[in-house]
């Protein structure tokens, strides 16, 4: 009952995520939408990991969280790398690949 | 009463309110509030799956340290935003049809997918710790490792990105 619903409950909190990055322009909101997409994901993982009584779910979501917090370093950094460089954190701003 | 389905409700209601709220805010610090109440409630539904190394995992890198990185950032970066939204109204649609086209393939997509035949055995429950730890080392042992070494060069990429140019 609980896990025949979840899935649908992280496709959900998925999209919300991708319609963010996609309409958002402030970088930092759009690394938190990454962030709620990899949530999003994680619940499906463990979702199923129950219902399958598998660990391997569990282990899966355990790297994706290092992956995740990893990412939010390195993003986080090249954001305030482009701040000090353009005084914003808007991705608009950000369009081209050298200057 | 089932209590376990009504928290369960609550949480995914909460998570998903916690993610609206997150992407609608035009300041970047209530997004980062509201994504705490997001991820605090999907480690909620981790307790009710019975993963609770996940649950404190969840709390403590999600809630606890990668929030308060988002907060650093924002207040190191001090923006006023003058528009919120990106690109014009047809943006705005092909961005609305796209997310309802993936909403619909995944929705379709589990809809399909036929889990097993849900048992009333104890959820992986109790020693769920010692299995995972079991798991970790000894299947996973090489994943670990190479994950470790992602983290090192994580973190040298930022403190490299971070650094001010001399």
């Amino acid at each position: 009952m609980m896990t025949s619903f979840l899935p649908l409950v992280a496709a959900v909190l998925f999209s919300i995520g991708a319609v963010g990055v996609l309409v958002r322009r402030n970088a930092i909101v759009i690394l938190m939408c990454i962030e709620l997409m990899l949530n999003a994901v994680n619940l499906t993982f463990a979702s199923y990991s129950y219902e399958l009584r598998s660990m391997t779910g569990h282990i899966f979501i355990f790297f994706v969280m290092t992956v995740a917090a990893a990412e939010a370093a390195v993003g986080l950094g090249i954001v305030i790398a482009v701040f000090r460089k353009r005084q914003s954190a808007d991705v608009d701003d950000v369009n081209l690949m050298r200057w | 009463m089932d209590w376990g389905l009504v928290l369960f409700y609550f949480f995914a209601a909460l998570a998903v309110v916690g993610g609206v709220m997150m992407i609608t805010r035009k300041n970047a610090v209530h997004s980062a509030v509201y994504l705490v109440l997001t991820f605090v409630s999907v480690a909620g539904i981790y307790i009710l799956l019975g993963a609770d190394f996940l649950f404190a995992v969840q709390v403590l890198v999600y809630a606890g340290g990668i929030v308060v990185l988002f907060l650093f950032v924002i207040m190191l970066v001090n923006l006023e935003e003058s528009r919120r939204l990106s690109g014009g109204k047809l943006h705005l649609a092909a961005s609305a049809v796209l997310t309802c086209l993936l909403f619909g393939m995944l929705a379709t997509l589990f809809g399909r997918v036929a889990v097993g035949q849900p048992s009333v055995a104890a959820p992986l429950g109790e020693g769920n710790l010692q299995l995972m730890g079991i798991a970790l080392f000894r299947d996973y042992m090489l994943p670990f490792e190479v994950v470790s070494l992602l983290l090192l060069v994580a973190m040298i990429g930022a403190i490299v990105l971070g650094r001010p140019r001399a």
